[in-house]
């Protein structure tokens, strides 16, 4: 259990936490990974997210999401309009996702230039998340805390490599999980921390042998 | 840690010789290493939310299943034509709370009081009551700790959401925050604010969450002003003298159980209760679900 503000709070546009508060944060967590604005968005929803999703304004939080709003923002019923006007593609469908959470989504973003990214995400209430999957990697954060997520090739070194750049940087983890598909195959590294994590240390780290992509989720919403 | 316990918090009350209110302010303010102050501008947030919200209501916005929206203005114009049975106050408050539910299904800005679901409980008994009678906000604001302070409690020993414990979970939870809120607002002493919780709890004890069609509409919207109404009577008890005979900490966990051994069917499934009622279930087939 949170905090009291998660007993009263959040704010939130209705009329459900788990429904349409969730929804908007998958799609705001998942646009800060991606690092822009998808040009096309492509939505599976499954549970009860694709049974009562639409009533809920899920599809529409969503959306609003992945355009930047926060839950608690009042343009969320107008989010199909509102990406229309920004040259947003999106499709909604529903899809039954095997062992799968009842309040999941899964997002495929796309845009010019950049990789594709493929995120799964589920709704646990009170209008908190989990993403679960990164690029078919299993993964388990929240987004709440401040959160480095590393793509990386799956040999040795790379962690040290990870907690060397932190600790240059006087930055202190909190929690560190790590992640990957096969033996020698691709890794992720989510890692929470108690400091904003400055690009100085982003960059350095994108730029050593066998480290792909390095991400950071700021608590305060700003994407590095 | 948070409070575990009515009887825990009461117990730093008398050994600190501070409030309700105060005893979870600090606690708040430890757990997340912000200052006493920032916690406060915090919930002035929460508070302003409320107050916000309820004049953001529209009477001709209707949700999107069509099924709910008009109720406020509906009650505030018959509240206006003064011959109501509840009278005065108790009418704006039953106003005040169909806005706020309306509100929530209208896709326009709440705060979950608990939840979304039972967002119309607490600013129907708090801003009503503030409004009415020109409480200094700071008092509103200590209310709003107490209520806060409160549900984290039933969040600790029980539960808040429909899913878990049925709609006792939400709209009762939220009426036992607000009978406790608004008997400190009267003056009410911390055993008194336990009392009044404990009364609105026990009794909405075994209110089913069932939603027609799975949307948070019906009953939801309604179910906010027996939340309300509920809670200011609980309170008006606890003010008058009269005690639970069941301390607060047991009739939650009794809440707990309760909910535990209700059929999955009436816990926020759209499956039983009213929901699946033969309009019910035409209503649900109409939106296609």
């Amino acid at each position: 259990m949170g905090n009291i503000f998660d007993i009263l709070g959040p704010v939130m546009v209705g009329p459900s936490s788990s429904h349409t508060a969730g929804a908007a944060r998958i799609g705001l967590i998942s646009r800060q990974l991606f690092g822009r604005q998808p040009k096309k968005a492509t939505v599976y929803l499954h549970g009860s997210f694709a049974a009562t999703g639409k009533g809920h304004g899920t599809d529409r939080a969503l959306i609003a999401g992945l355009l930047g709003m926060k839950p608690d923002d009042m343009r969320i019923p107008d989010s199909f309009e509102i990406a229309k006007e920004e040259g947003m593609d999106f499709t909604i469908e529903s899809k039954d996702i095997k062992g799968a959470h009842p309040n999941t989504a899964q997002i495929t973003m796309e845009a010019e230039g950049v990789k594709p990214m493929k995120i799964q995400a589920y709704s646990i209430g009170g209008g908190r998340i989990r993403v679960c999957k990164l690029d078919g990697i299993d993964v388990n954060f929240s987004g709440e805390s401040n959160t480095l997520i590393i793509r990386n090739v799956d040999e040795p070194g790379r962690i040290m490599d990870v907690a060397a750049a932190l600790s240059l940087a006087e930055i202190n983890i909190a929690t560190m999980q790590v992640f990957r598909d096969k033996r020698g195959g691709f890794a992720v590294m989510v890692v929470e921390t108690d400091q904003i994590v400055p690009k100085y240390a982003i960059d350095a780290l994108e730029a050593r042998k066998g480290i792909i992509q390095v991400k950071f989720l700021n608590v305060n919403g700003a994407i590095e | 840690m948070s409070y575990q316990s009515m009887e825990e918090a009461q117990e730093r009350c008398e050994r600190e010789g501070i409030e309700f209110w105060k005893a979870v302010q600090l606690e708040d303010a430890d757990e997340r290493g912000v200052t006493e102050e920032d916690s406060w501008k915090e919930m002035k947030r929460m508070w302003q939310a409320m107050l916000d919200g309820l004049d953001a209501y529209e009477p001709d916005r209707m949700s999107r299943s069509g099924l709910v929206g008009k109720e406020g203005g509906l009650m505030d114009a018959y509240r206006q034509a003064g011959d109501t049975l509840c009278g005065d106050f108790m009418a704006k408050v039953m106003a005040n709370a169909l806005k706020m539910g309306c509100n929530n299904a209208c896709m326009k800005r709440i705060v979950a009081a608990p939840t979304a679901g039972a967002c119309g409980v607490m600013p129907a008994v708090l801003v009503t009551y503030y409004r009415e009678y020109e409480v200094p906000e700071e008092k509103m604001i200590e209310a709003m700790y107490v209520a806060a302070g409160v549900g984290q409690i039933i969040a600790n020993r029980a539960y808040l959401a429909g899913a878990s414990g049925g709609c006792q979970a939400e709209i009762g939870s939220g009426s036992g925050m607000a009978a406790a809120a608004i008997c400190h607002v009267k003056g009410g002493s911390t055993e008194q604010l336990g009392h009044a919780c404990a009364m609105a709890l026990k009794n909405l004890m075994g209110l089913v969450c069932d939603p027609v069609g799975g949307l948070v509409e019906v009953p939801c919207v309604k179910r906010n002003v027996g939340g309300a109404v509920n809670a200011l009577a609980a309170a008006d008890m606890a003010l008058a003298g009269i005690i639970s005979q069941i301390p607060v900490d047991q009739v939650i966990d009794a809440m707990k159980e309760v909910g535990d051994k209700m059929d999955v069917s009436l816990r926020e499934t759209g499956i039983g209760g009213v929901a699946g009622s033969p309009k019910g279930m035409e209503v649900m087939e109409r939106l296609n679900m």
